[in-house]
């Protein structure tokens, strides 16, 4: 076989493993996609393309009868005020961090590191009580407060490490012309470190709507279930019996993201290089 | 130059006296050094503590240390709670006596040195410009405290005590019983096998699904890299796909594909292929935790695929080149050239990986609930760590034991945080990529 002819089998065989993985990736969601549109809600008489073609479980998601609406409204709402929320805490926290010597500085960064490890289940049962005896349990309220205590080790570390890529003379210029500490804060870092602030945004905007366990706990009256916790639902009660229905809903939460998701993922990836490589 | 210094106003001033007064009340040492402003703010701080939040902390520290006294009347796990706050309150109040003490002392120093007090304007700029990354870093780290400091003491506390389902307040006190849960834990017979079991599948789950994700993600990056290939740019978002799909939909999705009787993986693929009845994915643990692995390959290679193609993007071509003249094979050129780039890049990115494997609650309840069950065991099958901590505190509310387990999971995480930690700590001194 000359070098011609291996080269070739190669490519072949590069293709092959391609497309097999392409496969294995379109399956489930294939299936999925399939699942939504068969007639009841029994996966035994389902198929992955419908004999009965149907709209019926799109349909009664957004009837009198579900509850979809509302779950996707709370959703919407904790992942937008997790997202701004997140941004604002983080980069005043990052900004101290990054430009400023005080008392403890370096023994926070390292509790900081040491915490975005920690599991929040660890905390489960404290957050629990203690969001009970302040009254927040089963509020909306009481979960985006404790997403946004639970991002800032992380997030604080990321942001800090891009604000160290920019270079402190444009802050020290600034404050030879009479700019104070907030006026930089405002109209130099925040502006220079916008690449890094969005993907904070996009983290905290898609894991509150990913997550299923703090919710499952905080969260016990169906009109505050967010979407993760009611499609959970559909299933979890009469396995079976629901799954087409969990199938759609699942699809109308699915290709918004999973398109957002494909858009932004460059930045995802070069954010999370630059800023978590540096520490 | 003494002779100097003699003679200004303050010569005599004496340091010891401005420390010893400040500590006997916060601010005295302040009115000495005649910072009048300065020194009623911190008297009239330490004045309201004392008839105000004195008498909270006092309470929440003698119910930290007994827990309560009289049965149906006070409440332990709501003592626990005031206690661990006011621990967490006396600390910061310590540390800001200290501050007050410090800054006494050193004003002392620098009056008797001949240091000119600014005027009342200039202070505040002075306090403003130091206390400025204090100001900024509050809103965060008062968050913090209450949503991930104050839980975590508490659970830590909460491993040694009685807590569990038939010992819970109100009706019942609970009582501090030191590290009888833990010898409980390796001399109980159900609760020895359980864990040791959960721990080894544990460490089995983080290291293989792990692992196999970025082998898998890897391995392709480099093959759709390379230059031969066409339509990379399609490719590419095919297999980001799974990614940007939410991770609880795709996992029930694959829990009702792998389902024993009626699922599509033993429906269309396995019966129609080999025969037989199919596959117990969910009721043998064997194939459920093969299952498992498998779902989290599926889910988590994409992002190291995206993650490593990115870094291989930004390798030179002049390495290469260099060499192809030197006459390198295809393996050594991997081997010295790629490998180190991308490792160089995102060792620290990987570790968080294998912890987050560790943690990753959602894909084994969420499969299978921790399912099947053991025998003989009080966790099933493909239950990790955090999983059956779940378990023990949401379904059997063995909470003082959920605690003990919470506590040696948080043990071994301070093992990957260290290595984190020694990562990015040589990062830094090898300079950057």
């Amino acid at each position: 076989m000359n070098q011609k002819q291996k080269s070739k089998v190669e490519v072949a065989l590069i293709y092959l493993i391609i497309i097999i993985t392409s496969i294995i990736i379109f399956y489930p969601l294939i299936w999925t996609v399939g699942m939504s549109f068969n007639q009841g809600t029994s996966l035994y008489s389902s198929s992955l393309i419908p004999e009965n073609f149907s709209l019926e479980h799109y349909k009664w998601l957004f009837s009198e009868q579900s509850d979809y609406l509302i779950w996707y409204k709370n959703s919407l709402i904790v992942s937008i005020s997790v997202a701004f929320g997140s941004v604002i805490l983080t980069s005043l926290v990052a900004y101290a961090f990054s430009r400023y010597q005080f008392v403890g500085k370096k023994n926070a960064l390292y509790i900081f590191l040491l915490l975005q490890m920690f599991p929040v289940m660890m905390a489960m049962v404290a957050l629990y009580i203690f969001l009970n005896m302040i009254g927040m349990l089963d509020t909306l309220t009481g979960l985006i407060l404790v997403y946004l205590g639970g991002q800032i080790p992380f997030n604080a570390w990321l942001v800090k490490g891009y604000f160290d890529t920019i270079p402190r003379e444009l802050d020290e210029a600034a404050k030879i012309d009479g700019a104070g500490h907030l006026r930089v804060f405002w109209s130099i870092m925040l502006p220079l470190a916008k690449p890094i602030l969005a993907v904070v945004a996009l983290f905290n905007f898609m894991m509150p709507l990913f997550d299923f366990l703090l919710p499952s706990i905080i969260l016990s009256s169906q009109d505050n279930y967010t979407l993760a916790v009611g499609l959970f639902n559909f299933i979890n009660d009469q396995f079976a019996n629901n799954f087409t229905r969990f199938a759609a809903g699942s699809i109308l939460i699915a290709v918004p993201v999973a398109t957002v998701y494909l858009f932004l993922q460059r930045f995802l990836i070069s954010g999370l290089t630059a800023g978590g490589t540096k520490g | 130059m003494d002779h100097k210094k003699d003679k200004h106003k303050f010569s005599n001033h004496n340091p010891t006296i401005a420390t010893i007064l400040s500590i006997l009340f916060a601010g005295l040492g302040q009115l000495y050094n005649r910072r009048f402003l300065k020194g009623t703010i911190f008297i009239i701080l330490e004045l309201a503590f004392l008839t105000t939040l004195l008498d909270s902390i006092n309470y929440g520290l003698w119910g930290l240390r007994t827990l309560g006294t009289i049965p149906g009347t006070d409440h332990s796990i709501r003592l626990l709670v005031f206690g661990v706050l006011a621990l967490i309150a006396s600390i910061l109040l310590l540390a800001l006596y200290v501050f007050n003490v410090l800054d006494a002392r050193n004003q002392a120093i620098k009056l008797k040195d001949g240091w000119k007090a600014k005027g009342f304007k200039d202070t505040i700029i002075d306090f403003y410009d130091s206390a400025f990354p204090y100001l900024m870093t509050v809103p965060g780290l008062l968050l913090m405290i209450f949503v991930v400091i104050f839980p975590l003491m508490f659970s830590i506390l909460l491993a040694f005590t009685n807590y569990t389902l038939y010992n819970s307040p109100p009706r019942n006190l609970v009582d501090w019983v030191g590290f009888q849960n833990f010898i409980e834990l390796v001399s109980v017979p159900i609760w020895q096998d359980t864990f040791i079991s959960v721990l080894a599948w544990t460490i089995v789950w983080t290291v293989v699904a792990t692992t196999l994700q970025i082998a898998v993600g890897l391995f392709l990056a480099l093959i759709v890299n390379d230059p031969r290939i066409k339509f990379k740019k399609l490719i590419r978002t095919i297999f980001i796909l799974p990614w940007a799909v939410p991770a609880f939909v795709t996992i029930l999705i694959f829990s009702a594909m792998f389902n024993d009787d009626f699922g599509a993986i033993n429906r269309d693929i396995i019966i129609p292929l080999l025969g037989g009845d199919g596959i117990p994915w969910l009721s043998e643990p064997f194939y459920a935790r093969t299952a498992v692995i498998l779902i989290q390959t599926w889910l988590g290679f994409p992002f190291i695929f995206a993650l490593f193609t990115g870094v291989l993007q930004s390798i030179s071509k002049d390495w290469y080149e260099a060499a192809d003249v030197d006459g390198g094979s295809r393996l050594q050129k991997f081997r010295f050239i790629t490998f180190p780039h991308i490792m160089f890049a995102t060792a620290p990115l990987l570790i968080m990986q294998y912890a987050q494997n560790f943690n990753n609650f959602n894909i084994i309840y969420l499969f299978n609930e921790g399912g099947p069950p053991v025998r003989g065991q009080n966790a099933g099958g493909t239950d990790i760590l955090i999983s059956w901590v779940y378990k023990l505190t949401f379904e059997t509310n063995n909470y003082a034991m959920a605690a003990v387990i919470s506590l040696i999971m948080g043990l071994i995480i301070s093992g990957f945080a260290f290595y984190q930690f020694r990562q990015t700590k040589s990062f830094k001194e090898e300079g950057e990529l």
